[in-house]
C-alpha cells in the first residue's frame, strides 16, 4: 500500500509540473521577447519608438509610429467587416435556420478556421488587391482595405462560434416572455436575445480583434508594405508583424535592427495579452451570471 | 413606420444572406485553390524529390518535414497538454492555480504566431542551439510544440471534466485507488475530446508559416535528421510564391495542405459524432 | 475495454515518436551554407547537381541575408557564406580573413509593365522617380499614370546595391511597397502597369519589361563589360582559403558544369 502511494504521489509530482508548463513558457516567452527587444532602448527612448515617423534601419533610425496606426486600421476595418456579418451569421445559426441549413453552414465555419493564414494571403494577393483597385480607381490595390477584408474572413469564425454559444445560452423564458407579449422574431432578436447575450458577443469580437492584431501572413502578402504614415484604409500600409516578418529575414543577428524587430512583436504580444484576459473575464461573468 | 412584420421578413432575409456568403466566401477560396492545384497535384507531386531548384517535379522533402515537425510539436504537447489536465481536473479543487492555469493557457493561445517565431528564434536557434542543432526541424517543431499547447490542455481539460462524476464514484467505491480510476474511467471516457483536441492542435502546426519561417531551409533534400535543417509545406509555399519560383507548384502545394486540414477537420468530426455515440449507449 | 486499447497505442505512437528523433543518426552536416537570397538559387541547384555525384555529404542551405551569412562565417558557425555586395570596411576590420570568391555577375534592371512605352530612362530619371520628386509617368515621356514604385525590403543587399550605385544619398520615397523578394516584385509589376522597380536579371521574363539606362540596354555584353549602369557579382565567402569540402564544392560551382547551371539560374557566368 506504502509503494502505491508512493507512486500516486511521484505522478502527481509530475502532473502538478506539466500543469504550469503553460505558465512556465508564457514566462520564458516574456524573459526572451524583452531581453532582445529592450536592447533597443539603450539607443533610441521610448517616445522615439511609439512615435517617431521614420523607419530607417540603414542608419538606425527606428519610429514605428506608421506600423502602429496601421495595425489599428487594419483591425478595425477588419471588425467593421466581419462584427455585423458574424452577429448576423450566429443568429441566424442559434435563432432561424433550419436544421439543413445548421448542418452546412456550422462545418464551414469549421473549415474557415483551419485554413492556413498563408492560403488566405495567396488568394487575397490574386484575387482581393486585383479586385479593388479598379473601383477605387487606386495606383495600388496593395491596401489597408485588402488586409482588413481578408483578416475580417480570418475572425469571422471566432466572432461566430463564441457569439453563438453566448446566444444559445439565453434562457428559453426570455423570448417565450417576449412572443408571449406579440412580438415578431426580428424584435425578439434585436430586442431581447442579442441584449441579453452581449457580454459574449463583446468577448468574441475582443478575441477576433486580438487575432486580426496578431496576424502576419495573410498581411504582409496584400498590404504594400509601405513606411508612410497611412491616412485612410484605401492608403497602402505596414503593420507591425508584417515589419517583422518583411525584416527579420535580412536583419543581422544581434543587431540594433534585430533587436528594433523584436521591440515591434513586444507591442502586439502585451496587447494581445490584455485583450485575452478582458474576453475571458466576460466569459465568465456570463455563466455565473446564467447560473 | 415600417410595419413589425415587413421589418421581420427583411431581417431574416439579412441572416439568410449573411449565413450564404460565408458559404459562397469558403466555397470561392477552396474552388480557387482547387482549380488552380489540380493541374499539378497527382501521386507523383507528392511522393517525388523536387528538381530543378522546386521548378518541377514533386514536393516530398516538404511533406517530410511538415510530417517531422507534427510529429516532434505533438510528442511535446501531448503528454504535458493531458497530463495537466488530469492534475487540473482529478489532483486538486477548482481554486488559484487551475484559474491561474486556464488563464495563461488562454493567454499562450492568444499569442500572434509571429511572436512565436521572434521567440523561437531567440530561444531554440540561439539560445539552446547546442541542444537543437541551430535552426533545425527540432526547433520548428518545439516552437509550434508551445504553440499548440494550449489547445491541448483546454480541450482535454474539458473532456476530462465531463466525465461523470457517478462512474469516478462507483470506481471508488468499489475500492479502486486514484490512479486505477483515471487509467480505467476517465481517461477512456474522456479519449474522444483529447483526440479531437489533439487533431485541432495538428491542424494548426500543419497550417502556420509565421512561427517556423526564420528556421527552415529550402534545398531539396530529405531530412535524415531533426537536428538537421528541412522545411515545411507552408514555408515552402511562402517561398515558391514569394520568389516567383513556380506558381503550378505553389498552388499544387497550396491543394496538398488544403486537402490534409480537409482530412483533419473531418476525422475530428467523425471521431466526435462515432465516440459520443457510443458513450451515449 | 477497446477504448483502452486504443489508448495504449496512442501511448505507444508517442513514446515512438518521441525516441525516434534521438535514434536517427546525430551527425553533423558536412557543409553548411548560409547568406544572401540573391545567391541562393545558384547554390541550391550547385547543391542539387552535386549531391548527386557526392551522395555521402551532407550540406545544408540557409537564408539570412547577405549581412547574416558574412556574420555567420566570420564566426565559425557556418561554411560559406553568400553574399550579394561586397564586405564593407567593418566587416573587413572585425574577420580580416574573410576571403570573397567571385561565382557569378548579376545586374539589376529596372523594370516596367509591359504595357508602358517608356524604353529607357537616364540615371537622374530613377533617381528622381524612386527619390519621389517624379510621381507620373508622363512627365518622362510616358503616359498619364501615377508611379507605383516597388523595392526590397529594409536591411536587404539587393536594396542597398540599389541605393548605392543609383540613389547617392537621396532617400528612396517612403511610398514605395517593400516585398522580401525578387519574385514578388516581378509578380507586382506584372499585376499593375503603374509600377516601377528593379529586378535580378535572372527574373525577367515576358511578364515585366527590362529597358535601358543612359542609352545602354541590358545585354549580356553591356552587363559583363559592366557597362549596364547595375552590375555586380556575388560572392561566396570563407574564413581564410578554402580546404577540404568547401574548396570542393567552390571549385565545382567555378567549373564548366558549375557555371552552366549559373546560366540556367538566370545569372550570368564569369566567363
Amino acid at each position: 500500500m506504502g509503494k502505491r502511494l508512493n507512486l500516486e504521489n511521484t505522478i502527481r509530482g509530475i502532473l502538478l509540473l506539466f500543469s504550469t508548463a503553460a505558465l512556465v513558457i508564457l514566462a520564458i516567452i516574456v524573459v526572451f521577447l524583452f531581453k532582445e527587444g529592450l536592447m533597443l532602448f539603450q539607443h533610441t527612448s521610448v517616445t522615439d519608438f511609439l512615435f517617431g515617423h521614420k523607419w530607417i534601419p540603414a542608419e538606425n533610425i527606428y519610429g514605428a509610429f506608421p506600423f502602429i496606426v496601421s495595425t489599428i486600421l487594419v483591425t478595425l476595418g477588419a471588425l467593421l467587416i466581419s462584427v455585423p456579418l458574424g452577429i448576423s451569421c450566429a443568429v441566424f445559426l442559434v435563432e432561424i435556420s433550419p436544421r439543413w441549413a445548421r448542418e452546412l453552414v456550422r462545418p464551414a465555419i469549421e473549415l474557415l478556421a483551419g485554413i492556413p493564414s498563408i492560403i488566405y494571403g495567396v488568394f487575397a494577393l490574386i484575387i482581393v488587391v486585383d479586385v479593388l483597385r479598379v473601383p477605387f480607381n487606386l495606383a495600388t490595390g496593395e491596401t489597408i482595405l485588402a488586409a482588413s477584408i481578408i483578416l475580417a474572413i480570418m475572425i469571422l469564425p471566432i466572432i461566430i462560434s463564441i457569439s453563438q454559444d453566448s446566444i444559445d445560452s439565453v434562457p428559453r423564458i426570455y423570448r417565450e416572455g417576449s412572443y408571449a407579449m406579440g412580438a415578431t422574431d426580428w424584435q425578439t432578436i434585436s430586442k431581447v436575445v442579442v441584449p441579453s447575450a452581449r457580454r459574449g458577443i463583446i468577448a468574441g469580437v475582443i478575441l477576433g480583434c486580438g487575432r486580426a492584431i496578431g496576424e502576419t501572413m495573410a498581411v504582409v502578402l496584400v498590404i504594400g508594405n509601405v513606411e508612410k504614415l497611412p491616412l485612410s484604409l484605401l492608403d497602402s500600409g505596414e503593420t507591425l508583424t508584417s515589419a517583422i516578418l518583411l525584416e527579420m529575414g535580412e536583419a543581422v543577428i544581434g543587431s540594433l535592427h534585430y533587436n528594433a524587430l523584436f521591440c515591434l512583436g513586444i507591442i502586439p504580444f502585451l496587447i494581445v495579452l490584455v485583450l485575452s484576459m478582458l474576453s475571458s473575464r466576460l466569459i465568465t461573468k456570463r455563466v455565473s451570471r446564467f447560473e | 413606420m415600417i410595419h413589425p412584420n415587413t421589418s421581420d421578413k427583411i431581417a431574416k432575409i439579412w441572416l439568410w444572406l449573411s449565413a450564404l456568403s460565408i458559404i459562397l466566401v469558403l466555397l470561392s477560396i477552396l474552388g480557387y485553390v482547387f482549380i488552380m492545384g489540380a493541374g499539378s497535384l497527382s501521386v507523383s507531386f507528392i511522393l517525388d524529390m523536387p528538381t530543378n531548384n522546386w521548378r518541377e517535379g514533386g514536393i516530398l522533402p516538404a511533406i517530410i518535414g511538415s510530417l517531422l515537425v507534427v510529429i516532434i510539436a505533438l510528442s511535446f504537447a501531448t503528454p504535458i497538454g493531458v497530463g495537466a489536465a488530469i492534475y487540473l481536473t482529478e489532483f486538486t479543487k477548482e481554486g488559484r492555480l487551475t484559474k491561474t492555469v486556464r488563464i495563461a493557457a488562454d493567454s499562450l493561445n492568444a499569442i500572434p504566431s509571429i511572436v512565436f517565431g521572434l521567440f523561437g528564434l531567440a530561444f531554440f536557434v540561439f539560445y539552446l542551439k547546442d541542444y537543437t542543432g541551430g535552426p533545425s526541424l527540432l526547433s520548428a517543431g518545439l516552437t509550434l510544440g508551445f504553440m499548440i499547447l494550449p489547445t491541448i490542455i483546454r480541450t482535454s481539460d474539458v473532456a476530462m471534466r465531463t466525465v461523470s462524476f457517478s462512474e469516478k464514484m462507483e470506481s471508488y467505491g468499489l475500492g479502486a485507488t486514484k490512479l486505477q480510476t483515471i487509467k480505467n474511467i476517465v481517461l477512456p471516457e474522456a479519449f474522444p475530446g483529447i483526440i479531437t483536441g489533439i487533431i485541432l492542435g495538428m491542424g494548426r502546426a500543419i497550417g502556420e508559416t509565421a512561427p517556423i519561417i526564420f528556421m527552415v531551409s529550402l534545398n531539396p533534400v530529405i531530412p535524415k535528421t531533426i537536428f538537421g535543417s528541412g522545411n515545411t509545406l507552408t514555408t515552402q509555399l511562402y517561398y515558391l510564391a514569394m520568389e516567383g519560383i513556380s506558381m503550378d507548384v505553389a498552388f499544387g502545394t497550396a491543394l496538398t495542405l488544403i486537402t490534409i486540414i480537409l482530412i483533419l477537420n473531418y476525422s475530428a468530426r467523425k471521431m466526435n459524432n462515432y465516440f459520443s455515440r457510443n458513450l451515449r449507449r | 475495454m477497446s477504448k483502452i486499447i486504443w489508448l495504449r497505442i496512442l501511448f505507444l505512437l508517442c513514446v515512438i515518436a518521441l525516441f525516434s528523433g534521438c535514434v536517427e543518426d546525430n551527425k553533423e552536416e558536412g557543409l553548411v551554407i548560409a547568406g544572401s537570397t540573391t545567391v541562393q538559387p545558384i547554390v541550391v541547384k550547385a547543391v542539387e547537381v552535386y549531391g548527386k555525384n557526392n551522395p555521402d555529404l551532407r550540406i545544408g542551405v540557409q537564408g539570412g541575408g547577405s549581412g547574416t551569412g558574412i556574420r555567420m562565417v566570420g564566426k565559425g558557425s557556418v561554411d560559406i557564406g553568400a553574399s550579394s555586395r561586397e564586405l564593407s570596411t567593418e566587416e573587413h576590420l572585425k574577420n580580416p580573413g574573410l576571403v570573397t570568391h567571385s561565382i557569378a555577375i548579376d545586374c539589376l534592371i529596372i523594370t516596367l509593365h509591359p504595357t508602358n512605352p517608356i524604353e529607357d530612362l537616364s540615371t537622374q530619371q530613377i533617381t528622381d522617380i524612386f527619390a519621389g520628386k517624379i510621381t507620373n509617368f508622363k512627365e518622362v515621356g510616358g503616359p498619364d499614370r501615377r508611379i507605383v514604385l516597388v523595392i526590397r525590403e529594409d536591411g536587404s543587399g539587393t536594396r542597398s546595391t540599389f541605393e548605392n550605385m543609383v540613389m547617392n544619398n537621396t532617400e528612396v520615397s517612403d511610398t514605395a511597397l517593400q516585398k522580401p523578394a525578387n519574385g514578388a516584385i516581378r509578380f507586382t509589376i506584372a499585376g499593375n502597369e503603374n509600377t516601377i522597380g528593379y529586378l535580378g536579371i535572372g527574373y525577367i521574363d515576358d511578364t515585366v519589361k527590362a529597358i535601358s539606362i543612359n542609352g545602354i540596354p541590358p545585354s549580356k555584353e553591356n552587363i559583363r563589360k559592366g557597362e549596364y549602369l547595375l552590375s555586380r557579382e556575388l560572392y561566396l565567402v570563407t574564413d581564410g582559403e578554402p580546404t577540404g569540402e568547401t574548396k570542393k564544392f567552390i571549385e565545382f560551382i567555378l567549373s564548366d558544369e558549375g557555371q552552366i547551371l549559373v546560366e540556367e539560374e538566370g545569372f550570368i557566368s564569369m566567363r
